[in-house]
């Protein structure tokens, strides 16, 4: 059964985080473009939430307005849907990508169109939804303009808003002149790399891709469980173009993106937009709510996803990551993220939310996913900057903790328990050995007191299975006489101690 | 849709709430608790105490932080401000929504181009220029929202055409912030949040303007004489 689960075929047979991550690390243009970026974002993000003095409050109310949704989610979901429904949609439900991909393609299909335009969205990369539709002779065009550059040279999403941020403009330049003319308008002569330039020549390339498509598909930032709305926060127009030129709209959307009430998007417009790209507003923000006559779509289905999703809402513990917004806050943060970039995270979900995202999403059954819990130093930076405070550190340990020890965990809806991993014998021992010696207060000072005596002969790195191990750490080093035995000789250092 | 597909989805419908409800198996069921007493709404409704002048002031300064440019006049004076938009634009179409106030086009040549349900998009996309009205402003986050009425139109006439001239009227539609726009706004309406004109983070993310909406957005704040005076 868990082979059922799509998880985007670019990702597949991808090699373990670290093996990934050593790769780019060795790659000094990637590097460079990946630190000016999270460190150009990185300051604005803080200005931007430093002018709002009751931000605290605000990340609090988006933290419970997300948890009470996620522990009454039955609920909210058969409110959206009848509203939806009384509004003039139509609402599928897909309990994984598969099922979604085909209820799309037979949505496309019915309309007889064979191209669509796409709106950026996490969902449908998350599912491989272009290839989905590909196999069934339609072609999906992305209209984002970092999408357009990844779907141009055909590459993989490295950021969640920003998914080409490991191009920078030379590279985007030669992009656009090489690959262009085969998808449609070719770019303009003497392109240059200046951004306003390669701006304009994606404005001209997908203008005429707007104003013929009749298919739109978009996912949704947010969708309002008492009146049925979907809200869309872009910041180009190509997401306004998708939601309101098309005849047919159909949004694809993880059933956790549900807020009860209409006023709950006060929060979120307040702390989505600052933490995101670090504005006080998008430019664009796109609501609508079924259809409007004379206005818009003529048709909009809403495919509502689950993938992995009901899975993650049965850890108690690691729930908390359905609270995300996707605004990538803390990828721009995160030390791990900033040297290894997002392709060594196996995963359309790069960086820390990542790393406690697909283990959950998609189970720890291959390597990239099982080490992702490991692909973080837990320096805390992510819970930080987190607008709906997901504790990431934690559920990062939790799962290691999953992987190495294995236990009762939900999977497609039913509850397996897993096998302690392999790889982690020698952590296990450890532990182990641990565990017997501080239980036996004799056996612990018995075998502090041989180390301290024989200090000065200890190696600087573990051999065999310790080596890797140690190869990037320092042993640390052993003190001439335990902590427990001075305090016995100077009675807790009385008269001085020494 | 044939039988087996109304079957597939019926089911499939029953599967993700099925599977929704046992994973939360550990959470007590509803316990009438209403949902306003489920979050703590300790944040405030506006960012600073500020007069109604000093709202309108600060719809400015954001709104052309944005690169949006502000234009600032008594209502007797909008059709001259508007004819100057216009012709220092040299536009020679304007898209107008049908229930705009013709006043405000009085003083301007430029051809009137209806919104019209049956306009092609190749049309539209001709079009130099659209003037609207708005449903509301924010002053705290320099945005203008739109909801599709008859002084506004439908979406797509502000998305085409490359430049759009916005009137506000001021102090009346204006509001500090997201929660009391939100307040005013219809959700069963089609609503766009404007902020400033089209722009990308995508390369470097850095912040360029002009991509696919309007590249030049111009912003009228109108009030009507006297402007009411913070005394």
């Amino acid at each position: 059964m868990s082979g059922s689960r799509t998880s985007g075929s670019t990702f597949v047979g991808m090699p373990a985080f670290p093996e990934a991550a050593h790769n780019a690390v060795n790659n000094p243009t990637l590097r460079g473009n990946l630190r000016h970026a999270t460190h150009t974002i990185r300051a604005k993000r803080a200005d931007a939430v430093a002018e709002l003095s009751d931000w605290a409050e605000l990340r609090e109310a988006g933290k419970q307005i997300k948890d009470h949704t996620l522990r009454h989610l039955d609920r909210y979901l058969v409110e959206l849907e009848a509203s939806v429904t009384t509004a003039g949609g139509t609402v599928h439900w897909a309990a994984d990508g598969d099922e979604a991909n085909r209820i799309v393609a037979r949505l496309v299909q019915e309309t007889g169109e064979s191209e669509v335009v796409k709106v950026k969205s996490m969902a449908t990369q998350e599912i491989g939804l272009n290839e989905a539709l590909e196999a069934v002779g339609v072609r999906a065009y992305e209209t984002d303009l970092a999408e357009l550059i990844v779907q141009l040279g055909k590459d993989r999403p490295s950021h969640i808003l920003v998914p080409a941020i490991h191009r920078n403009r030379g590279e985007i330049r030669d992009i656009f002149r090489s690959e262009m003319g085969a998808w449609g308008r070719p770019a303009p002569e003497g392109l240059t790399d200046a951004p306003t330039e390669l701006a304009e020549a994606a404005r001209l390339h997908l203008r005429e891709k707007f104003l013929r498509a009749k298919v739109g598909i978009s996912g949704a930032n947010f969708m309002v469980a008492e009146t049925g709305t979907l809200v869309v926060v872009e910041s180009e127009g190509n997401g306004r173009m998708c939601l309101t030129l098309p005849e047919t709209l159909i949004s694809v959307v993880g059933i956790e993106k549900i807020v009860p009430t209409w006023r709950d998007l006060e929060v979120f417009l307040q702390t989505l937009p600052r933490s995101s790209t670090a504005e006080r507003m998008n430019p664009y923000t796109s609501m609508w709510t079924g259809t409007t006559d004379g206005d818009g779509p003529r048709a909009f289905h809403l495919v509502l996803l689950d993938n992995g999703r009901s899975d993650t809402l049965a850890d108690e513990v690691g729930r908390q990551a359905l609270r995300c917004i996707r605004c990538s806050a803390c990828l721009n943060v995160c030390p791990v993220y900033e040297r290894a970039g997002g392709h060594a995270y196996g995963s359309v979900y790069p960086g820390p939310i990542g790393a406690i995202l697909s283990p959950q999403l998609r189970g720890t059954g291959s390597a990239v996913d099982a080490s992702l819990p490991y692909a973080s130093s837990l320096c805390g930076a992510c819970y930080d900057v987190c607008p709906v405070a997901i504790d990431i550190p934690e559920v990062l340990v939790h799962l290691r903790e999953r992987v190495v020890q294995g236990g009762p965990v939900t999977r497609d809806g039913s509850k397996v328990v897993l096998r302690p991993a392999k790889g982690h014998g020698a952590e296990r021992v450890a532990m182990r050995a641990a565990r017997w010696a501080f239980s036996r207060p004799g056996a612990l000072r018995a075998g502090q007191r041989v180390a301290s005596r024989t200090r000065r002969l200890h190696p600087r790195s573990l051999p065999g299975p310790g080596r890797a191990w140690s190869a990037t750490r320092d042993l640390p080093p052993v003190p001439a006489e335990s902590f427990r035995d001075w305090w016995q000789r100077t009675k807790g250092g009385e008269g001085g101690a020494q | 849709m044939n039988r087996v597909d109304r079957v597939d989805r019926v089911s499939s419908r029953e599967r993700v709430l099925g599977r929704v409800r046992r994973a939360l198996a550990d959470v007590p069921r509803d316990d009438g608790t209403p949902y306003e007493g489920a979050v703590a709404r300790a944040y405030v409704a506006e960012h600073g105490d500020r007069s109604v002048e000093q709202t309108v002031d600060l719809l400015a300064v954001n709104l052309a932080d944005y690169r949006a440019i502000v234009h600032r006049c008594a209502a007797a004076d909008l059709p001259a401000v508007v004819a100057g938009m216009v012709a220092a634009r040299g536009a020679k179409t304007l898209l107008v929504p049908s229930g705009l106030d013709p006043d405000w086009l009085s003083a301007t040549n430029a051809e009137r181009v209806p919104d019209r349900a049956d306009s092609s998009l190749t049309e539209l996309d001709r079009v130099d220029s659209v003037i609207t009205a708005c449903a509301v402003a924010i002053a705290e986050t320099g945005t203008i929202v739109l909801d599709g009425s008859l002084d506004q139109g439908r979406r797509r006439i502000t998305l085409v055409p490359d430049h759009h001239i916005c009137v506000v009227r001021v102090p009346d539609q204006v509001v500090s912030a997201v929660p009391q726009a939100l307040e005013r706004l219809d959700p069963t309406r089609p609503l766009t949040w404007i902020s400033g004109p089209s722009a990308t983070s995508d390369i470097e993310l850095d912040r360029v303007e002009g991509v696919h909406g309007p590249r030049s957005l111009e912003v009228v704040l109108t009030f009507n004489n006297p402007f009411p005076n913070p005394l």
